[in-house]
């Protein structure tokens, strides 16, 4: 179950996605198709960086002022005939959401994507209360088949191929043909909006989650292309919205400035297919919709994130950009993260919900290559909040043995600059050698992590020191 | 509501907490007269932000770049002189793609004004339970910036209709196609109410899609498979 997290075992789980041949070649679909997608959309849109800017000021003056925007919205939200609730963890959020579909007497609830549900670990909940929760977006619904947890945020199945999917279609799917052809992924497609529709109809709760939260109108905000959250939240009696406190936004204006460049960074699209925005429950003539509308609002560790070197985090919409271009994630996919949120996004994300005694390795997993800053959406400096996690680590006494050792022998000659010229000079001069006429090393005492695979390249000419010095002598020559 | 009296109370417990948390970590008490002030005029004013110039052309440009950009979505757009001339459209349209002659609609009174009688289209009304083919719906308003419809919930035009039928017509006057989303929220607000909003707004951009099976990006996944829309000029 997604809510016990596997973060700490990040390197063996790293390791064994490296060597999944299935898991490589579905990674092969995410280095591919988001990123040129996404560049293209960018070019289309002139204004596209500007409007960057502006949804990081939309979302750091809602930050600012948190506390009263969600008062403004809670009010909103009451008017218009739905209740808020507030859960400080995620057992008190599935607490809310359970004693709702209990009082409706649920057998069946019906499950828009989202990644707060994950989070709280809400389907083995309802489980448990004898309920059957049915995911309905196609990729959360193929993973919980496979009782999987989601291994990117947008494209939960991602790391999965078209021949595991429909080997899982047929493996749940009974009473279809047993020889009908599952080789494309439209007759997948197919096969699941017609299994799917069914369960639709069935719901006695729907559960969705949200993209924004709009205190001027109350209204809550779901982004789709398949449109399973307006059938999850439109056909049963009650429609539950779940989210977190740093969904708010302040006005219709505002999401219209984010809108604008969340679908761009996730899916390359201008727009997602369906934006919708909803207000209360069914309204007296109105011929459909939820009679009751709920929002379950969590907090779980997010107020504490507040005032500190994290608060920017906070910011994130959650469209999978910084996963989208991470050479870390492209090689390990998100599962080896071990809990809810992979990538960058969940490198700084989950040491703050689950503790960094857990996650320390994910902050650690990062090239610093500062790919996923270039393109957030809303500009998050990933890079550096994850430095910030590897020092409260050292701080803490998390940092294994070795790099602690390695780092304070590192320390004391950079302390002293006369020293450290002698030690690397010769250390430099040695290495040389020993790579004799061929310049790299086959064998390095200490490095066998990296000569294992690849030759270690031998120091050649002189140092960036020694360089430095002299073309800036060449230079005041000059 | 929350189903019993334990959980109410604990949820107002959780509420303090949420909100003493918040402001402990912002460094503020909730009663600052600037902060509050900041956030009331925020709501108030609604300011607009950064308006991409793509939108801002008017009259037969507006429609010509909402047509475009909603076929780039993978919509199909046909133009018609009057809303006399709808219902044929719709009934072009159907026989065109070998559909059913057989639509469902809502209550909209612009849509009821049209001479279906002169076709020989078979016509429910209401919202649907999911059986129906066809779905027309008569649009709020169209955004020309990334041809995306807008409808809006009711007894006119049912938010059903939006998702469940197979093929969706929606109806859209060219008045009512705005150049961005601002100006379409402005006219929500003429119509609604300040701070008010119909229970659901639906931002339609094209038929229904997924990419979830190894990011072949597929057509009706679970809403409808094709979306057209009819742009009533004049």
């Amino acid at each position: 179950m997604t809510l016990h997290p596997t973060s700490p075992k990040f390197k063996e789980n790293a390791h064994q996605a490296l060597g999944d041949t299935q898991l490589q070649k579905a990674l092969g679909n995410v280095r591919q198709g988001f990123i040129d997608k996404r560049v293209h959309a960018a070019e289309r849109l002139p204004e596209f960086e500007a409007l960057r800017d502006s949804a990081r000021d939309i979302k750091n003056h809602t930050l600012a002022h948190l506390d009263l925007y969600l008062e403004r919205y809670e009010q909103a939200v009451t008017a218009a005939g739905g209740h808020v609730h507030f859960a400080r963890t995620a057992k008190e959020a599935c607490d809310i959401v359970g004693a709702i579909c209990r009082r409706l007497e649920a057998k069946t609830v019906t499950k828009g994507k989202s990644m707060i549900a994950e989070e709280i670990g809400l389907n083995a909940h309802l489980e448990g209360l004898g309920m059957e929760p049915v995911e309905t977006d196609l990729g959360e619904y193929i993973i919980q088949l496979r009782n999987e947890p989601p291994s990117h945020i947008i494209a939960p199945a991602v790391h999965l191929t078209k021949e595991q999917v429909a080997s899982d279609f047929r493996r749940v799917h009974k009473g279809l043909d047993k020889d009908r052809d599952l080789t494309e992924p439209v007759t997948l497609l197919g096969e699941a909006r017609q299994v799917l529709r069914e369960r639709f109809l069935a719901a006695d709760v729907g559960i969705t989650g949200a993209n924004f939260l709009v205190a001027e109108t109350g209204t809550s905000i779901i982004v789709t292309n398949e449109g399973n959250g307006d059938l999850t939240q439109t056909l049963p009696k009650a429609h539950i919205v779940l989210a977190s406190i740093e969904k708010l936004v302040p006005t219709l204006e505002d999401v219209s400035q984010i809108l604008r460049v969340l679908a761009r960074s996730a899916t390359g699209q201008d727009m997602s297919v369906y934006t919708t925005f909803s207000t209360g429950p069914r309204r007296p003539g109105d011929p459909d919709g939820p009679g009751e509308y709920h929002v379950v609002i969590l907090d779980n560790g997010r107020s504490a994130m507040l005032g500190t070197d994290f608060q920017d985090m906070l910011r994130c919409i959650r469209c999978g950009a910084c996963m989208n271009h991470c050479p870390v994630y492209h090689a390990v996919g998100g599962h080896a993260y071990g809990w809810v949120y992979p990538g960058p996004m969940g490198a700084v994300l989950t040491p703050s919900l689950i503790g960094v005694d857990k996650a320390g390795h994910l902050p650690n997993a990062s090239t610093f290559c500062g790919r996923c800053e270039s393109v957030c959406p809303v500009r998050i400096p990933l890079p550096k909040m994850m430095r910030h996690w590897r020092e409260r680590e050292f701080e803490r006494h998390l940092t294994p043995a070795t790099v602690r050792s390695g780092l304070s022998v590192w320390g004391f000659f950079a302390r002293r600059p006369t020293l450290y010229r002698l030690a690397t000079g010769l250390a430099m001069r040695a290495l040389a050698f020993a790579g004799g006429g061929k310049g790299r090393l086959r064998w390095l005492p200490g490095a066998g992590g990296w000569t294992r695979y690849r030759d270690f390249p031998a120091p050649q000419g002189a140092s960036f020191q020694e360089r430095w010095r002299k073309e800036r002598a060449n230079r005041k020559v000059a | 509501m929350s189903g019993n009296p334990k959980n109410d109370s604990a949820m107002s417990n959780a509420r303090a907490e949420i909100f003493a948390n918040i402001r402990r970590s912002l460094g503020v008490t909730g009663t600052e007269a600037p902060r509050r002030d900041a956030v009331d005029d925020r709501i108030e004013r609604a300011p607009k932000g950064l308006i991409p110039g793509r939108g801002q052309v008017t009259g037969s440009e507006r429609i010509a770049l909402f047509k475009a950009e909603a076929e780039r979505a993978q919509a199909s757009v046909a133009m018609v002189s009057s809303a006399d001339a709808v219902p044929a459209a719709v009934a072009d349209y159907l026989r065109d793609h070998n559909l059913p002659a057989a639509v469902r609609m809502g209550a909209d009174a612009r849509l009821a004004s049209m001479p279906w009688g002169e076709t020989a289209l078979e016509i429910t009304r209401g919202a649907s339970e999911g059986r129906d083919l066809n779905g027309v719906s008569h649009a709020f308003a169209g955004i020309a910036e990334s041809g995306t419809l807008v409808l809006v919930s009711g007894e006119d035009n049912p938010t059903t209709l939006n998702f469940l039928p197979d093929n969706h017509i929606v109806v859209v006057n060219a008045k009512d196609l705005a150049g961005d989303y601002e100006e379409m929220w402005g006219r929500i607000r003429f119509t609604y109410g300040k701070g008010q909003m119909p229970r659901t707004v639906n931002f339609v951009t094209g038929p229904s899609r997924s990419g979830d099976i190894e990011q072949t990006l597929l057509l009706g996944a679970h809403g409808p498979r094709r979306v057209h829309i009819v742009v009533v000029e004049g």
